[in-house]
Protein backbone atom coordinates (compact mmCIF):
# COMPACT_ATOMS: atom_id res chain seq x y z
CA UNK A 1 0.00 0.00 0.00
CA UNK A 2 1.13 3.55 -0.64
CA UNK A 3 2.39 5.87 2.06
CA UNK A 4 -0.81 7.97 2.00
CA UNK A 5 -2.87 4.77 2.01
CA UNK A 6 -1.30 3.60 5.26
CA UNK A 7 -1.85 6.96 6.89
CA UNK A 8 -5.49 7.08 5.80
CA UNK A 9 -6.05 3.51 7.04
CA UNK A 10 -4.37 4.30 10.37
CA UNK A 11 -6.47 7.44 10.74
CA UNK A 12 -9.63 5.53 9.88
CA UNK A 13 -8.87 2.92 12.55
CA UNK A 14 -8.30 5.69 15.10
CA UNK A 15 -11.65 7.13 14.02
CA UNK A 16 -13.50 3.83 14.43
CA UNK A 17 -11.99 2.71 17.74
CA UNK A 18 -12.25 6.16 19.34
CA UNK A 19 -15.68 6.78 17.82
CA UNK A 20 -17.13 3.58 19.29
CA UNK A 21 -15.57 4.05 22.73
CA UNK A 22 -16.57 7.71 22.72
CA UNK A 23 -20.30 6.94 22.53
CA UNK A 24 -20.18 5.20 25.91
CA UNK A 25 -17.97 7.96 27.32
CA UNK A 26 -20.54 10.59 26.35
CA UNK A 27 -23.57 8.63 27.54
CA UNK A 28 -21.90 7.69 30.82
CA UNK A 29 -20.95 11.35 31.25
CA UNK A 30 -17.30 10.47 31.60
CA UNK A 31 -15.66 12.78 29.06
CA UNK A 32 -13.34 14.08 31.77
CA UNK A 33 -12.25 10.54 32.48
CA UNK A 34 -11.08 10.20 28.86
CA UNK A 35 -8.99 13.29 29.30
CA UNK A 36 -7.48 11.80 32.45
CA UNK A 37 -6.75 8.37 31.00
CA UNK A 38 -5.32 9.79 27.79
CA UNK A 39 -2.63 11.40 29.96
CA UNK A 40 -2.01 8.67 32.51
CA UNK A 41 -1.38 6.01 29.86
CA UNK A 42 1.89 7.88 29.36
CA UNK A 43 2.95 6.61 32.80
CA UNK A 44 1.87 3.12 31.77
CA UNK A 45 3.93 3.25 28.60
CA UNK A 46 7.02 4.55 30.38
CA UNK A 47 6.65 1.99 33.14
CA UNK A 48 6.20 -0.78 30.55
CA UNK A 49 9.36 0.41 28.82
CA UNK A 50 11.33 0.43 32.08
CA UNK A 51 10.22 -3.12 32.83
CA UNK A 52 10.53 -4.69 29.37
CA UNK A 53 13.05 -2.28 27.74
CA UNK A 54 11.03 -2.31 24.56
CA UNK A 55 8.26 -0.30 22.96
CA UNK A 56 6.45 -3.19 21.30
CA UNK A 57 2.67 -3.19 21.12
CA UNK A 58 2.06 -5.87 23.71
CA UNK A 59 3.91 -4.32 26.60
CA UNK A 60 2.54 -0.87 25.76
CA UNK A 61 -1.01 -2.24 25.84
CA UNK A 62 -0.48 -3.92 29.19
CA UNK A 63 1.17 -0.83 30.66
CA UNK A 64 -1.67 1.37 29.41
CA UNK A 65 -4.32 -1.00 30.73
CA UNK A 66 -2.73 -0.98 34.17
CA UNK A 67 -2.34 2.80 34.17
CA UNK A 68 -5.95 3.27 33.03
CA UNK A 69 -7.25 0.91 35.70
CA UNK A 70 -5.08 2.61 38.33
CA UNK A 71 -6.54 5.97 37.30
CA UNK A 72 -10.13 4.69 37.42
CA UNK A 73 -9.55 2.97 40.74
CA UNK A 74 -7.88 6.00 42.36
CA UNK A 75 -10.64 8.34 41.16
CA UNK A 76 -13.28 5.94 42.48
CA UNK A 77 -11.45 5.65 45.78
CA UNK A 78 -11.17 9.43 46.28
CA UNK A 79 -14.81 9.85 45.30
CA UNK A 80 -15.99 7.29 47.82
CA UNK A 81 -14.03 9.08 50.54
CA UNK A 82 -15.95 12.26 49.81
CA UNK A 83 -13.81 14.17 47.26
CA UNK A 84 -15.63 15.81 44.32
CA UNK A 85 -15.44 13.78 41.10
CA UNK A 86 -13.93 16.70 39.16
CA UNK A 87 -11.32 17.34 41.80
CA UNK A 88 -10.50 13.65 42.15
CA UNK A 89 -9.96 13.31 38.38
CA UNK A 90 -7.91 16.50 38.26
CA UNK A 91 -5.63 15.45 41.10
CA UNK A 92 -5.15 11.85 39.99
CA UNK A 93 -4.36 12.39 36.35
CA UNK A 94 -2.00 15.34 36.73
CA UNK A 95 -0.07 13.48 39.40
CA UNK A 96 0.24 10.26 37.43
CA UNK A 97 1.03 12.16 34.23
CA UNK A 98 3.76 14.18 35.92
CA UNK A 99 5.34 11.00 37.25
CA UNK A 100 5.39 9.79 33.64
CA UNK A 101 7.00 13.04 32.47
CA UNK A 102 9.66 12.88 35.18
CA UNK A 103 10.45 9.25 34.36
CA UNK A 104 10.75 10.05 30.65
CA UNK A 105 13.18 12.88 31.13
CA UNK A 106 15.34 11.00 33.64
CA UNK A 107 15.28 7.30 32.84
CA UNK A 108 14.36 6.85 29.23
CA UNK A 109 15.25 10.16 27.66
CA UNK A 110 17.29 8.65 24.84
CA UNK A 111 14.61 6.46 23.27
CA UNK A 112 12.14 7.84 20.78
CA UNK A 113 9.72 8.45 23.64
CA UNK A 114 9.55 12.13 24.31
CA UNK A 115 6.92 14.37 25.80
CA UNK A 116 6.22 16.15 22.54
CA UNK A 117 5.64 12.91 20.71
CA UNK A 118 3.43 11.63 23.52
CA UNK A 119 1.25 14.71 23.46
CA UNK A 120 0.95 15.30 19.72
CA UNK A 121 1.69 11.95 18.11
CA UNK A 122 3.37 11.69 14.73
CA UNK A 123 1.23 9.84 12.26
CA UNK A 124 3.57 10.68 9.37
CA UNK A 125 6.28 8.42 10.85
CA UNK A 126 3.98 5.45 11.20
CA UNK A 127 4.35 3.90 7.73
CA UNK A 128 8.12 3.60 8.20
CA UNK A 129 8.07 1.44 11.27
CA UNK A 130 6.93 -1.87 9.81
CA UNK A 131 6.84 -5.46 10.89
CA UNK A 132 6.74 -8.39 8.49
CA UNK A 133 3.56 -10.45 8.65
CA UNK A 134 3.34 -13.91 7.06
CA UNK A 135 1.22 -13.92 3.86
CA UNK A 136 0.49 -10.20 4.09
CA UNK A 137 3.95 -8.67 4.02
CA UNK A 138 5.21 -5.52 5.71
CA UNK A 139 2.62 -3.72 7.85
CA UNK A 140 3.23 -0.64 10.02
CA UNK A 141 3.28 -1.94 13.58
CA UNK A 142 1.16 0.96 14.91
CA UNK A 143 -1.50 0.23 12.30
CA UNK A 144 -1.54 -3.45 13.20
CA UNK A 145 -1.92 -2.60 16.90
CA UNK A 146 -4.79 -0.25 16.04
CA UNK A 147 -6.47 -2.92 13.94
CA UNK A 148 -6.32 -5.43 16.79
CA UNK A 149 -7.62 -2.89 19.31
CA UNK A 150 -10.42 -1.76 16.97
CA UNK A 151 -11.57 -5.36 16.56
CA UNK A 152 -11.46 -5.91 20.34
CA UNK A 153 -13.42 -2.71 21.02
CA UNK A 154 -16.03 -3.51 18.37
CA UNK A 155 -16.45 -7.08 19.65
CA UNK A 156 -16.72 -6.13 23.32
CA UNK A 157 -19.33 -3.48 22.52
CA UNK A 158 -21.30 -5.72 20.17
CA UNK A 159 -21.30 -8.87 22.32
CA UNK A 160 -22.34 -7.00 25.44
CA UNK A 161 -24.58 -4.47 23.74
CA UNK A 162 -27.57 -4.88 26.04
CA UNK A 163 -25.34 -4.94 29.13
CA UNK A 164 -23.69 -1.66 28.07
CA UNK A 165 -27.09 -0.18 27.38
CA UNK A 166 -28.66 -1.06 30.72
CA UNK A 167 -25.62 -0.27 32.89
CA UNK A 168 -25.27 3.08 31.13
CA UNK A 169 -28.94 4.11 31.14
CA UNK A 170 -29.94 2.85 34.58
CA UNK A 171 -27.09 1.42 36.65
CA UNK A 172 -29.33 1.01 39.72
CA UNK A 173 -31.81 -1.18 37.85
CA UNK A 174 -28.93 -3.06 36.22
CA UNK A 175 -27.42 -3.83 39.62
CA UNK A 176 -30.79 -4.92 41.02
CA UNK A 177 -31.14 -7.34 38.09
CA UNK A 178 -27.73 -8.80 38.91
CA UNK A 179 -25.55 -7.16 36.26
CA UNK A 180 -21.97 -6.54 37.46
CA UNK A 181 -22.10 -2.76 37.16
CA UNK A 182 -18.74 -2.05 38.78
CA UNK A 183 -16.94 -4.74 36.78
CA UNK A 184 -18.39 -3.27 33.56
CA UNK A 185 -17.12 0.13 34.66
CA UNK A 186 -13.59 -1.22 34.94
CA UNK A 187 -13.88 -3.17 31.68
CA UNK A 188 -14.93 0.06 30.04
CA UNK A 189 -12.01 1.96 31.59
CA UNK A 190 -9.75 -0.75 30.18
CA UNK A 191 -11.28 -0.26 26.73
CA UNK A 192 -10.66 3.48 26.94
CA UNK A 193 -7.05 2.83 27.99
CA UNK A 194 -6.23 0.41 25.18
CA UNK A 195 -7.98 2.62 22.62
CA UNK A 196 -6.00 5.59 23.84
CA UNK A 197 -2.64 3.85 23.77
CA UNK A 198 -3.29 2.38 20.32
CA UNK A 199 -4.15 5.82 18.99
CA UNK A 200 -1.20 7.34 20.84
CA UNK A 201 1.41 6.98 18.12
CA UNK A 202 -0.94 8.40 15.55
CA UNK A 203 -2.55 11.38 17.21
CA UNK A 204 -1.02 11.70 20.69
CA UNK A 205 -2.56 12.06 24.11
CA UNK A 206 -4.28 15.39 23.63
CA UNK A 207 -5.71 14.88 20.16
CA UNK A 208 -7.04 11.46 21.13
CA UNK A 209 -9.48 13.25 23.43
CA UNK A 210 -10.86 15.08 20.41
CA UNK A 211 -11.24 11.78 18.57
CA UNK A 212 -12.94 10.14 21.57
CA UNK A 213 -15.38 12.88 22.48
CA UNK A 214 -16.25 15.00 19.48
CA UNK A 215 -17.50 12.45 16.91
CA UNK A 216 -19.67 10.83 19.60
CA UNK A 217 -21.02 14.18 20.76
CA UNK A 218 -21.86 14.98 17.12
CA UNK A 219 -23.56 11.60 16.58
CA UNK A 220 -25.70 12.21 19.66
CA UNK A 221 -27.27 15.16 17.84
CA UNK A 222 -28.27 13.10 14.79
CA UNK A 223 -30.06 10.09 16.20
CA UNK A 224 -32.27 8.70 18.95
CA UNK A 225 -31.06 5.12 18.60
CA UNK A 226 -28.05 3.78 20.42
CA UNK A 227 -26.95 1.46 17.61
CA UNK A 228 -27.15 4.30 15.10
CA UNK A 229 -25.18 6.51 17.43
CA UNK A 230 -22.32 3.98 17.45
CA UNK A 231 -22.32 3.72 13.64
CA UNK A 232 -22.52 7.46 13.09
CA UNK A 233 -19.82 8.17 15.63
CA UNK A 234 -17.42 5.73 13.96
CA UNK A 235 -18.33 7.22 10.58
CA UNK A 236 -17.67 10.77 11.81
CA UNK A 237 -14.36 9.56 13.25
CA UNK A 238 -13.29 8.13 9.89
CA UNK A 239 -14.48 11.24 8.05
CA UNK A 240 -12.59 13.53 10.43
CA UNK A 241 -9.34 11.65 10.12
CA UNK A 242 -9.49 11.49 6.31
CA UNK A 243 -10.53 15.11 6.02
CA UNK A 244 -7.80 16.07 8.48
CA UNK A 245 -5.16 14.33 6.40
CA UNK A 246 -6.26 16.05 3.20
CA UNK A 247 -6.31 19.44 4.89
CA UNK A 248 -2.90 18.84 6.46
CA UNK A 249 -1.35 17.98 3.09
CA UNK A 250 -3.03 20.95 1.46
CA UNK A 251 -1.92 23.46 4.09
CA UNK A 252 1.30 21.59 4.91
CA UNK A 253 0.47 21.52 8.62
CA UNK A 254 0.19 19.06 11.53
CA UNK A 255 -1.83 15.98 10.58
CA UNK A 256 -3.13 15.21 14.07
CA UNK A 257 -4.01 18.87 14.57
CA UNK A 258 -6.02 18.93 11.34
CA UNK A 259 -7.76 15.69 12.29
CA UNK A 260 -8.83 17.09 15.65
CA UNK A 261 -9.89 20.30 13.97
CA UNK A 262 -12.03 18.30 11.53
CA UNK A 263 -13.88 16.62 14.40
CA UNK A 264 -14.67 20.11 15.71
CA UNK A 265 -15.91 21.16 12.27
CA UNK A 266 -18.22 18.12 12.04
CA UNK A 267 -19.52 18.91 15.51
CA UNK A 268 -20.21 22.51 14.55
CA UNK A 269 -22.16 21.41 11.46
CA UNK A 270 -24.10 18.88 13.55
CA UNK A 271 -24.79 21.40 16.27
CA UNK A 272 -26.60 23.67 13.83
CA UNK A 273 -27.92 21.39 11.10
CA UNK A 274 -28.55 17.94 12.64
CA UNK A 275 -32.18 17.09 11.82
CA UNK A 276 -32.99 15.62 15.27
CA UNK A 277 -31.38 17.85 17.86
CA UNK A 278 -29.61 20.59 15.88
CA UNK A 279 -30.28 24.21 16.81
CA UNK A 280 -32.12 24.99 13.57
CA UNK A 281 -34.33 21.91 13.82
CA UNK A 282 -35.19 22.88 17.39
CA UNK A 283 -36.14 26.40 16.32
CA UNK A 284 -38.33 25.04 13.54
CA UNK A 285 -40.12 22.64 15.91
CA UNK A 286 -40.72 25.44 18.36
CA UNK A 287 -42.15 27.74 15.69
CA UNK A 288 -44.42 24.96 14.47
CA UNK A 289 -45.73 24.34 17.97
CA UNK A 290 -46.68 28.00 18.34
CA UNK B 1 -45.48 -16.11 54.90
CA UNK B 2 -42.60 -13.68 55.09
CA UNK B 3 -41.00 -12.67 51.79
CA UNK B 4 -38.46 -10.29 53.28
CA UNK B 5 -36.71 -10.42 56.62
CA UNK B 6 -34.45 -7.55 57.59
CA UNK B 7 -32.35 -7.79 60.73
CA UNK B 8 -30.29 -5.05 62.36
CA UNK B 9 -29.76 -3.25 59.06
CA UNK B 10 -27.51 -0.20 59.44
CA UNK B 11 -26.07 1.97 56.69
CA UNK B 12 -24.02 5.17 56.49
CA UNK B 13 -23.07 7.87 54.01
CA UNK B 14 -19.52 9.11 54.55
CA UNK B 15 -19.53 7.99 58.16
CA UNK B 16 -22.90 9.57 58.91
CA UNK B 17 -25.38 6.97 60.07
CA UNK B 18 -28.54 7.07 57.92
CA UNK B 19 -30.14 3.76 58.88
CA UNK B 20 -29.95 2.62 62.47
CA UNK B 21 -30.40 -1.13 63.04
CA UNK B 22 -33.73 -1.72 61.31
CA UNK B 23 -35.44 -5.00 62.03
CA UNK B 24 -38.70 -6.00 60.35
CA UNK B 25 -40.26 -8.61 58.15
CA UNK B 26 -42.75 -8.24 55.33
CA UNK B 27 -45.52 -10.71 54.63
CA UNK B 28 -46.48 -12.01 51.22
CA UNK B 29 -49.29 -10.16 49.48
CA UNK B 30 -48.98 -6.92 51.44
CA UNK B 31 -48.83 -3.41 50.03
CA UNK B 32 -46.64 -1.33 52.30
CA UNK B 33 -46.16 2.42 52.25
CA UNK B 34 -42.72 3.54 53.44
CA UNK B 35 -43.28 6.89 55.10
CA UNK B 36 -40.97 9.39 56.78
CA UNK B 37 -39.60 12.93 56.50
CA UNK B 38 -36.99 14.05 53.96
CA UNK B 39 -33.63 12.49 54.71
CA UNK B 40 -35.22 9.76 56.81
CA UNK B 41 -33.36 7.13 54.77
CA UNK B 42 -36.33 5.76 52.79
CA UNK B 43 -34.51 5.44 49.46
CA UNK B 44 -31.35 4.35 51.24
CA UNK B 45 -33.25 1.57 52.95
CA UNK B 46 -34.51 0.22 49.62
CA UNK B 47 -31.04 0.48 48.11
CA UNK B 48 -29.46 -1.24 51.10
CA UNK B 49 -32.00 -4.06 50.92
CA UNK B 50 -31.28 -4.47 47.19
CA UNK B 51 -27.54 -4.40 47.79
CA UNK B 52 -27.05 -1.15 45.87
CA UNK B 53 -25.86 0.71 48.96
CA UNK B 54 -23.27 -0.79 51.29
CA UNK B 55 -24.50 -1.71 54.73
CA UNK B 56 -22.47 -1.50 57.92
CA UNK B 57 -24.22 -4.36 59.57
CA UNK B 58 -27.30 -6.50 59.37
CA UNK B 59 -28.70 -9.33 57.32
CA UNK B 60 -31.36 -9.44 54.63
CA UNK B 61 -33.21 -12.58 53.66
CA UNK B 62 -35.56 -12.87 50.69
CA UNK B 63 -38.25 -15.55 50.48
CA UNK B 64 -37.08 -17.23 53.71
CA UNK B 65 -33.68 -17.83 52.21
CA UNK B 66 -35.10 -20.49 49.92
CA UNK B 67 -34.09 -18.67 46.79
CA UNK B 68 -30.48 -18.37 45.83
CA UNK B 69 -31.02 -16.33 42.71
CA UNK B 70 -33.31 -13.55 43.85
CA UNK B 71 -32.49 -11.01 41.13
CA UNK B 72 -35.34 -12.00 38.83
CA UNK B 73 -37.83 -12.26 41.68
CA UNK B 74 -37.16 -8.84 43.14
CA UNK B 75 -38.22 -5.83 41.05
CA UNK B 76 -37.07 -2.25 41.51
CA UNK B 77 -38.54 1.02 40.26
CA UNK B 78 -35.93 3.73 40.90
CA UNK B 79 -36.80 7.40 41.19
CA UNK B 80 -37.64 8.88 37.84
CA UNK B 81 -34.93 11.53 38.18
CA UNK B 82 -32.22 8.90 38.60
CA UNK B 83 -31.78 8.39 34.86
CA UNK B 84 -30.95 10.58 31.87
CA UNK B 85 -34.13 10.83 29.79
CA UNK B 86 -32.12 12.16 26.83
CA UNK B 87 -30.55 8.73 26.42
CA UNK B 88 -30.88 7.62 22.78
CA UNK B 89 -33.60 5.00 23.10
CA UNK B 90 -37.36 4.61 22.84
CA UNK B 91 -40.15 3.54 25.20
CA UNK B 92 -40.36 -0.08 24.06
CA UNK B 93 -36.61 -0.47 24.47
CA UNK B 94 -36.66 0.85 28.04
CA UNK B 95 -39.47 -1.53 28.99
CA UNK B 96 -37.59 -4.45 27.40
CA UNK B 97 -34.70 -3.70 29.80
CA UNK B 98 -36.84 -5.23 32.54
CA UNK B 99 -36.23 -8.58 30.81
CA UNK B 100 -32.46 -8.20 30.34
CA UNK B 101 -31.76 -10.19 33.51
CA UNK B 102 -33.74 -13.14 32.14
CA UNK B 103 -32.34 -12.97 28.62
CA UNK B 104 -28.82 -13.87 29.76
CA UNK B 105 -25.32 -13.05 28.56
CA UNK B 106 -24.46 -12.97 24.85
CA UNK B 107 -28.13 -13.07 23.86
CA UNK B 108 -30.23 -10.32 22.40
CA UNK B 109 -33.86 -9.39 23.00
CA UNK B 110 -36.13 -10.95 20.36
CA UNK B 111 -39.72 -10.70 19.17
CA UNK B 112 -41.08 -12.59 22.18
CA UNK B 113 -39.45 -10.12 24.58
CA UNK B 114 -40.77 -7.16 22.64
CA UNK B 115 -44.24 -8.71 22.72
CA UNK B 116 -44.06 -9.01 26.52
CA UNK B 117 -42.92 -5.40 26.74
CA UNK B 118 -45.86 -4.29 24.58
CA UNK B 119 -48.28 -6.14 26.86
CA UNK B 120 -46.80 -4.40 29.89
CA UNK B 121 -47.18 -1.04 28.12
CA UNK B 122 -50.82 -1.92 27.50
CA UNK B 123 -51.37 -2.31 31.25
CA UNK B 124 -50.17 1.24 31.92
CA UNK B 125 -52.01 2.70 28.88
CA UNK B 126 -48.81 3.56 27.08
CA UNK B 127 -49.09 1.34 23.98
CA UNK B 128 -49.42 4.34 21.70
CA UNK B 129 -46.06 5.59 22.87
CA UNK B 130 -44.08 2.40 22.24
CA UNK B 131 -41.89 3.92 19.56
CA UNK B 132 -41.67 7.37 21.07
CA UNK B 133 -38.23 8.72 21.98
CA UNK B 134 -38.10 8.82 25.80
CA UNK B 135 -37.07 12.48 25.97
CA UNK B 136 -40.50 13.39 24.58
CA UNK B 137 -42.44 11.96 27.52
CA UNK B 138 -44.10 13.90 30.32
CA UNK B 139 -43.21 13.11 33.92
CA UNK B 140 -46.26 10.93 34.41
CA UNK B 141 -45.59 9.04 31.17
CA UNK B 142 -41.99 8.46 32.26
CA UNK B 143 -43.28 7.00 35.52
CA UNK B 144 -45.66 4.68 33.68
CA UNK B 145 -42.80 3.49 31.46
CA UNK B 146 -40.80 2.65 34.59
CA UNK B 147 -43.80 0.83 35.99
CA UNK B 148 -44.21 -1.19 32.79
CA UNK B 149 -40.52 -2.07 32.93
CA UNK B 150 -41.04 -3.47 36.43
CA UNK B 151 -44.21 -5.34 35.40
CA UNK B 152 -42.53 -7.06 32.49
CA UNK B 153 -39.96 -8.47 34.89
CA UNK B 154 -42.80 -10.39 36.58
CA UNK B 155 -41.12 -10.29 40.01
CA UNK B 156 -42.71 -11.44 43.27
CA UNK B 157 -41.49 -8.60 45.45
CA UNK B 158 -41.36 -5.00 44.23
CA UNK B 159 -39.69 -1.90 45.61
CA UNK B 160 -40.86 1.43 44.19
CA UNK B 161 -39.16 4.71 45.01
CA UNK B 162 -41.68 7.55 45.01
CA UNK B 163 -43.72 6.49 41.97
CA UNK B 164 -46.40 9.05 42.84
CA UNK B 165 -44.03 12.03 42.99
CA UNK B 166 -45.08 14.79 40.61
CA UNK B 167 -47.37 12.74 38.37
CA UNK B 168 -50.69 13.68 36.76
CA UNK B 169 -54.06 12.33 37.89
CA UNK B 170 -54.24 9.77 35.09
CA UNK B 171 -50.86 8.31 36.00
CA UNK B 172 -51.80 8.23 39.67
CA UNK B 173 -54.91 6.21 38.81
CA UNK B 174 -52.91 3.86 36.62
CA UNK B 175 -50.33 3.26 39.34
CA UNK B 176 -53.03 2.51 41.91
CA UNK B 177 -54.79 0.02 39.65
CA UNK B 178 -51.49 -1.67 38.79
CA UNK B 179 -50.62 -1.93 42.49
CA UNK B 180 -54.03 -3.48 43.21
CA UNK B 181 -53.55 -5.94 40.38
CA UNK B 182 -50.13 -6.96 41.67
CA UNK B 183 -51.51 -7.56 45.17
CA UNK B 184 -54.40 -9.59 43.70
CA UNK B 185 -51.81 -11.77 42.00
CA UNK B 186 -50.27 -12.47 45.40
CA UNK B 187 -47.24 -10.26 44.91
CA UNK B 188 -45.73 -8.03 47.57
CA UNK B 189 -45.04 -4.34 47.03
CA UNK B 190 -43.19 -1.73 49.08
CA UNK B 191 -43.61 1.89 48.03
CA UNK B 192 -41.78 4.99 49.23
CA UNK B 193 -44.54 7.55 49.62
CA UNK B 194 -44.59 11.23 50.49
CA UNK B 195 -48.21 12.30 50.54
CA UNK B 196 -49.53 11.52 54.03
CA UNK B 197 -53.14 12.28 53.07
CA UNK B 198 -53.37 9.35 50.68
CA UNK B 199 -51.51 6.80 52.79
CA UNK B 200 -54.61 5.20 54.43
CA UNK B 201 -56.32 4.88 51.03
CA UNK B 202 -53.44 3.32 49.13
CA UNK B 203 -51.67 1.00 51.55
CA UNK B 204 -52.70 -1.86 53.81
CA UNK B 205 -49.41 -1.70 55.70
CA UNK B 206 -47.23 1.22 56.73
CA UNK B 207 -43.57 1.39 57.65
CA UNK B 208 -42.67 4.58 59.50
CA UNK B 209 -39.01 5.44 59.20
CA UNK B 210 -36.79 8.18 60.49
CA UNK B 211 -33.28 6.80 60.53
CA UNK B 212 -34.63 4.14 62.85
CA UNK B 213 -37.79 2.12 62.49
CA UNK B 214 -40.63 3.88 64.33
CA UNK B 215 -43.44 1.47 63.55
CA UNK B 216 -44.37 -1.19 61.05
CA UNK B 217 -47.65 -3.04 60.63
CA UNK B 218 -51.24 -2.80 59.40
CA UNK B 219 -52.17 0.76 58.48
CA UNK B 220 -54.88 1.20 61.14
CA UNK B 221 -52.42 0.23 63.88
CA UNK B 222 -49.34 2.14 62.74
CA UNK B 223 -50.63 5.19 60.92
CA UNK B 224 -51.62 6.90 64.15
CA UNK B 225 -51.01 10.43 65.44
CA UNK B 226 -48.58 9.34 68.13
CA UNK B 227 -46.40 7.27 65.79
CA UNK B 228 -46.52 10.02 63.17
CA UNK B 229 -45.48 12.64 65.71
CA UNK B 230 -42.60 10.36 66.66
CA UNK B 231 -41.61 9.95 63.02
CA UNK B 232 -41.80 13.61 62.11
CA UNK B 233 -40.40 14.82 65.41
CA UNK B 234 -43.63 16.50 66.47
CA UNK B 235 -43.64 18.72 63.40
CA UNK B 236 -47.05 17.54 62.36
CA UNK B 237 -50.49 18.83 63.08
CA UNK B 238 -53.44 16.60 63.61
CA UNK B 239 -56.38 18.07 61.76
CA UNK B 240 -59.34 15.89 62.41
CA UNK B 241 -60.25 12.32 62.86
CA UNK B 242 -62.96 9.84 62.20
CA UNK B 243 -62.63 6.16 61.55
CA UNK B 244 -62.38 6.31 57.78
CA UNK B 245 -61.11 9.72 56.98
CA UNK B 246 -57.93 11.05 58.39
CA UNK B 247 -55.92 13.96 57.30
CA UNK B 248 -52.73 15.59 58.34
CA UNK B 249 -50.89 18.73 57.60
CA UNK B 250 -47.17 18.44 57.55
CA UNK B 251 -45.35 21.44 58.93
Amino acid sequence: MSYAGWILLTGALVGISCGLTGVLLILRKMAMMADAISHTVLLGIVAAYLVSSSLDGGSMLIGAMLAGLLTAWLVQWFESSGINTDAAIGVVFTTLFSIGVILISTSVGNVHLDVNHALMGEISFIPWNVIELPLIGPVPSATLLLLIVTIIVALVILLFFKEWKITTFDPALAASLGFPVLLMHYVFMTLVSVTTVAAFDAVGAIMVVAMLITPAASANLWTDRLSHMFLLSALFGVASSSMGYVVAIWLNTSISGSMAFSTGLIFLISYFFAPKHGQIAKRVYKTNEI
Amino acid sequence: MSVLTVQNLSSAYEKKLVLDSLTFSVNEGTLTGIVGPNGAGKSTMIKAILGLQPKISGSIEFFNGNEKKINQRVGYVPQRGAVDWDFPTNVLDVVTMGLYGQIGWLRFPNKKHRQLALEALEKVSMSDFAHRQISQLSGGQQQRVFLARALVQDADLYFMDEPFAGVDAKTEKTIISVLKELIDLGKTVMVVHHDLQTVPYYFDHVLLLNKELIAHGPTNETFTPSYLAQTYGGAIQWLGRDNNDRSFVQQ
